[in-house]
């Protein structure tokens, strides 16, 4: 028998091992990024019972169904929202929402500015993979201007978001973006953001092959060297300065961090009738 | 510091005794969306959640306001939402999920006269097939017509109690007349309010399978933070909450989802019925328009007409079995609703031919009056 069969993987414990194998194609980013998250929640030395994690839906919105937590797979666009119940139900939960591009910025737009706004306790993980991997690779509100996608095939006319600005400007008080090869400042940025009360939001490139990747020729090693020779580390970057271009280069960093009343913190104080 | 029970005598508008009724019930979450002719359930939450130790805020859109009321439920509070009919529509989404993760919930719609944005301050009951069918899929629902504030009182009290009782949405299906109207209602003692509480988990956390049914056709329900490491999703899944794309998975899950309603038809379904037991003509009526239906009986009776009324209490699950035997014994039904027809067709399938099934009903705007109904009631009795 082969002893590799009934080793344990540092990660078995807050994984559904029971799962696996997952649905995400060869050389996609998110586990790498989903990794990090796991291991960043298992160093906290925080009461995994007491951590929840909400997805909504899409390659990255999968996430919650292979953690080994208390774990929601929402609707399309809903994760911040029902994420927001979640906490303010028993604010003795850390909440994570682990979901995509798509669903975070497109049809939960307006939930993430309003989240963001509230300064809502809640640690908001974006993978970034610039398209609707799920539905099979159509033009998403991050898909850069003339890229190709099954719902672009002469170009983007759009121009793409950028995320961090975005959140800058709704209020968040935790911004960093990385991308899906620089695992070891990500892991940090997730367990800063886990450890902090408030709005935080991590933004991080992954490669979609199957998607993206296949229409703009690039193969899944072709992301990791644009990230590997593109991304600039800028730390304490204004958010207005930021960029996302595969040929120009790719900000990364902790852009912003600063401290400000959350929802709970202010509805406490204002709302709730003082003890005299 | 108001208690969360204002036990003695009030004056209230339907709207406001509905948030006393979910306070009184155990209410202690409120997500919201400002809407003509419910804001005032969202202002009134508002106020009284803080003293009592919850927590009421207003959310961006009536999609994020279902979607956190389900949130908050799953982690264990007894959460709530009010709307009328462009947000009941905005719900229907985050109705689903509540319906496929079977997670307790009230969602109070004060109907007004739709399509679209129709008519804000007037009151229709325009919303009853979108209360059954409006979310995509097949699933039983429950809902409720209070007729009163004192009525919805104590409906959104058995709201709550049917939403933890079978683990789904429950609907309050009021109307403008009903939130609007200012009436005595009386709020007894906390000691005479029976609540019922979702069904918990027992035994090993780690064997805990989420959607396992009990006895009633209903599983256990552990919340967020108790350690037993749950997963829910709107996907088809399995007792285990997993994920799977097959159609037997998918014919099991929603066989459970329903059959725990079917199979407690019985303990779910409430009527009332008024002079009926010697009926020739039987109105069939809820909420608004029922008040008008009494009058309408009891004139047709002074004329000599033997009319009564079957008040539905429960609008769904539709109480078949109530039509099917008063089909059989009456001379004639009138479904007396403030729409085109919506009830009246699930009265006419009921009534399969046995009874002639008429309607009393408009698009809404202005209520039913006691009149148009005698006139409907002499019309079927000369037949």
């Amino acid at each position: 028998m082969n002893s590799s069969h009934t080793q344990k993987h540092p990660l078995d414990g807050i994984l559904r091992t029971d799962r696996i194998p997952h649905i995400w194609c060869p050389g996609c980013g998110i586990g790498t990024v989903f990794s990090s998250a796991l291991i960043a929640i298992q160093s906290t030395g925080a009461d995994l019972t007491k951590t929840a994690v909400v997805s909504g839906i899409g390659c990255s919105g999968r996430g919650a169904g292979y953690v080994k937590l208390d774990s929601y797979h929402t609707t399309h666009g809903r994760a911040l929202p029902f994420a927001t119940g979640m906490k303010l139900a028993n604010p003795e939960l850390t909440v994570v929402v682990f979901s995509g591009d798509g669903d975070l910025f497109a049809i939960g737009g307006n939930h993430f500015i309003h989240a963001a706004r509230r300064n809502m306790d809640l640690t908001v993980i974006c993978v970034n993979n610039l398209n609707y991997g799920m539905t099979g690779g159509q033009a998403a509100a991050t898909t850069p201007h003339m890229a190709k996608t099954t719902t672009t095939p002469f170009g983007n006319p759009e121009p793409p978001f950028n995320l961090p600005l975005l959140a800058y400007a709704s209020g968040a008080t935790y911004i960093a973006r990385w991308t899906m090869l620089h695992t070891r400042d990500l892991t940090q940025s997730i367990e800063e953001a886990l450890a902090r009360r408030g709005f935080s939001f991590i933004e991080v490139l992954a490669p979609c092959p199957t998607g993206y990747g296949r229409r703009n020729k690039l193969k899944p090693i072709d992301f990791l060297k644009i990230y590997q020779e593109k991304a600039i580390v800028k730390n304490g970057a204004h958010p207005a300065e930021v960029i996302l271009d595969f040929n120009q280069g790719i900000t990364i960093g902790k852009f912003i961090e600063y401290d400000r009343p959350t929802f709970s913190e202010s509805y406490e104080r204002i709302c709730r009738p003082q003890a005299s | 510091m108001k208690p969360a029970v204002l036990t003695g005598e009030h004056f209230l508008t339907g709207d406001s005794a509905c948030a006393e009724g979910a306070l009184a019930a155990g209410c202690r979450f409120f997500a919201g969306y400002p809407i003509t002719p419910a804001t005032e359930i969202a202002e009134h939450m508002s106020k009284r959640l803080p003293e009592v130790g919850g927590v009421f805020i207003q959310m961006e859109d009536e999609m994020a306001a279902m979607a956190a009321v389900l949130g908050a439920s799953c982690a264990g509070a007894k959460g709530m939402t009010a709307t009328s009919g462009p947000g009941f529509s905005l719900m229907m989404e985050n109705l689903g999920l509540g319906i496929a993760m079977e997670t307790p919930c009230v969602v109070v719609n004060v109907q007004r006269a739709g399509p679209s944005t129709g008519l804000p301050t007037l009151g229709a009951q325009g919303d009853m097939m979108q209360a059954r069918w409006g979310s995509h899929g097949h699933y039983e629902i429950i809902a409720l017509a209070p007729a009163s504030p004192q009525e919805i009182f104590f409906q959104t009290i058995t709201a709550f109690n049917l939403s933890e009782t079978y683990r789904l949405p429950v609907l309050i299906m009021a109307d403008e007349v009903v939130g609007h109207l200012s009436e005595r209602v009386l709020i007894p003692d906390p000691s005479k309010i029976r609540l019922e509480s979702r069904p918990r988990p027992k035994g090993r956390k780690d064997r805990f399978r989420p959607f396992h049914p009990g006895a009633n056709g209903v599983a256990p329900m552990a919340n967020a933070g108790e350690g037993y490491m749950v997963h829910f999703t709107g996907l088809t899944h399995d007792e285990r909450g997993y994920p799977v794309m097959t159609a037997e998975a998918h014919t099991e899950m929603v066989s459970r989802i329903t059959g725990k309603i079917r199979a407690n038809l019985d303990k779910i379904i409430q009527v009332e019925e008024y002079r009926l037991e010697d009926a020739d003509v039987a109105l069939i009526s809820y909420g608004i328009s029922s008040r008008s239906s009494y009058s309408a009986v009891d004139e047709a009776r002074a004329r000599g007409i033997k009319a009564g009324l079957l008040r539905l209490i429960t609008v769904w699950p539709f109480p078949e079995e109530k039509i099917r035997e008063l089909a059989g014994r009456v001379k004639c039904l009138i479904t007396v609703e403030l729409n085109l027809g919506q009830i009246h067709l699930e009265v006419q399938r009921c009534a399969a031919g046995m009874a002639p099934a008429l309607l009393v009903g408009h698009a809404g705007g202005t209520v039913i009056t006691p009149a148009r109904i005698l006139e409907e009631i002499c019309g079927a009795s000369r037949q």
